[in-house]
């Protein structure tokens, strides 16, 4: 029960998306579509899932006082974590080229990009400051990627039928986007203070 | 004669028309957040107060600068299969440090910022202007620029935080500007605010600037 409450509470109540705004490049770039922003927020769910326990791994075995070195390493955390996202962006990217050409070519650049999406750091930096267990971290890690995954179809979805709406000119495009994702946010707001 | 030659020659060496454009044209044609559409991630959250907004760009334009100058330095030694992890190596160092030192000097704001000192990592900006410029320029041209989208994204960041302090607190940095009347408004504290006020500034800049309009 503790995880669910975990993934719903990712998901919804503390959205990456709109409520930390980490993610917003990709985000705003790449919600012009539903098809595209669905790839990238499969994309997103998948490398989020991955990397977060493997963070936690790394950073409670390998980094903290007590791990395997019996030393405080935490100073060589960010340099870590990073690189072990980009790690495993790559190995990803492989891995579907090899066994789904289809998803592949589907997702096509943005899945070399996910590794400066901040949601995917920021995955792994929250569930070190809130120190979660290793089943909680992973469960954290899919529901913020759940979360990411819906803001951005339903953004893409807001934007596609937004092409027919009368926009002053110089708010077009960028202004607006942002102007919609302010209001997602407020949505988004009334979720505060459930309590599960 | 040649005194004069070499005393006016001089400063077009160090800032010429060129380099100062470097500096410039982030302020408003190219800026890094409203134009470019980059860095919005770590920023947005460090704008309830102008001082948390202060040290951010300042983090942000040393390590634009910093890692512009040294993937400069580097960019024809670096494999270009390999090249977004050195990237991310030496962005990743340059962030470790100027964390440490907020650390030591300006605890209370660190706490504050928690993990988006971390998050200026996977800033956009930083990655953006390696990719599209340090690679291809040299390390003195890298730096300025880097530091002009430093500044540039600063000056949304500072922008953006002193709309949010004083209409949501009536503070600016902490000393009290508006009048005891005034009832501080709650909104302007929430993460949406900030995303309001992107938005507004994206549309003032477009009305007074055509040519950046967005025409799909």
């Amino acid at each position: 029960m503790e995880y669910v409450n975990i993934f719903i509470k990712a998901s919804f109540i503390e959205n990456m998306v709109l409520s930390f705004f980490l993610g917003m490049c990709s985000f705003l770039a790449i919600s012009k579509k539903v098809k595209t922003a669905v790839g990238l927020g499969a994309a997103v769910v998948f490398v989020l899932g991955i990397t977060v326990p493997i963070n936690w791994i790394i950073s409670n075995k390998l980094l903290s006082a007590n791990g395997i070195f019996q030393t405080d390493l935490t100073f060589l955390k960010l340099i870590i974590y990073i690189s072990v996202i980009a790690a495993m962006v790559q190995l990803v990217e492989m891995v579907v080229e090899k066994f789904s050409p289809s998803l592949y070519s589907a997702l096509g650049i943005f899945l070399p990009l996910i590794t400066v999406n901040c949601a995917i750091l920021g995955g792994s930096l929250f569930m070190d400051s809130r120190e979660y267990e290793l089943g909680e971290a992973s469960v954290f890690g899919l529901g913020s990627g759940f979360g990411f995954f819906l803001a951005i179809v339903a953004i893409a979805a807001i934007r596609e039928k937004l092409r027919y709406a009368d926009i002053p000119a110089p708010l077009r495009g960028l202004g607006i986007a942002f102007i919609i994702t302010g209001l997602m946010g407020l949505a988004f707001m009334s979720f505060i203070g459930i309590k599960l | 004669m040649s005194e004069v030659q070499t005393a006016a020659k001089q400063p077009t060496q160090l800032l010429g028309k060129k380099e100062r454009r470097l500096l410039t044209d982030p302020f408003n044609d190219n800026n890094p957040i409203t134009v470019q559409v980059l860095g919005i991630c770590s920023a947005l959250a460090v704008t309830v107060a102008v001082k948390n907004a202060l040290v951010m760009s300042i983090a942000v334009m040393v390590v634009t600068g910093f890692a512009n100058l040294i993937i400069s330095l580097l960019r024809n030694t670096i494999p270009n299969r390999v090249r977004m992890i050195v990237q991310l190596v030496v962005i990743a160092s340059l962030v470790s440090i100027v964390e440490m030192i907020l650390h030591a000097f300006q605890y209370d704001v660190y706490k504050q910022m928690s993990v988006y000192i971390g998050l200026i990592i996977t800033n956009c900006i930083i990655m953006g202007r390696l990719e599209a410029f340090a690679m291809a320029n040299k390390p003195w041209q890298s730096l300025l620029d880097g530091i002009g989208n430093g500044v540039g994204y600063g000056a949304i960041l500072v922008t953006v935080a002193l709309f949010r302090e004083v209409f949501g607190k009536g503070t600016i940095m902490g000393y009290k500007v508006l009048p005891s009347w005034y009832e501080p408004n709650g909104l302007m504290l929430i993460p949406a605010a900030a995303i309001f006020l992107i938005g507004i500034i994206i549309w003032v800049q477009r009305a007074m600037n055509k040519k950046l309009v967005d025409i799909s």
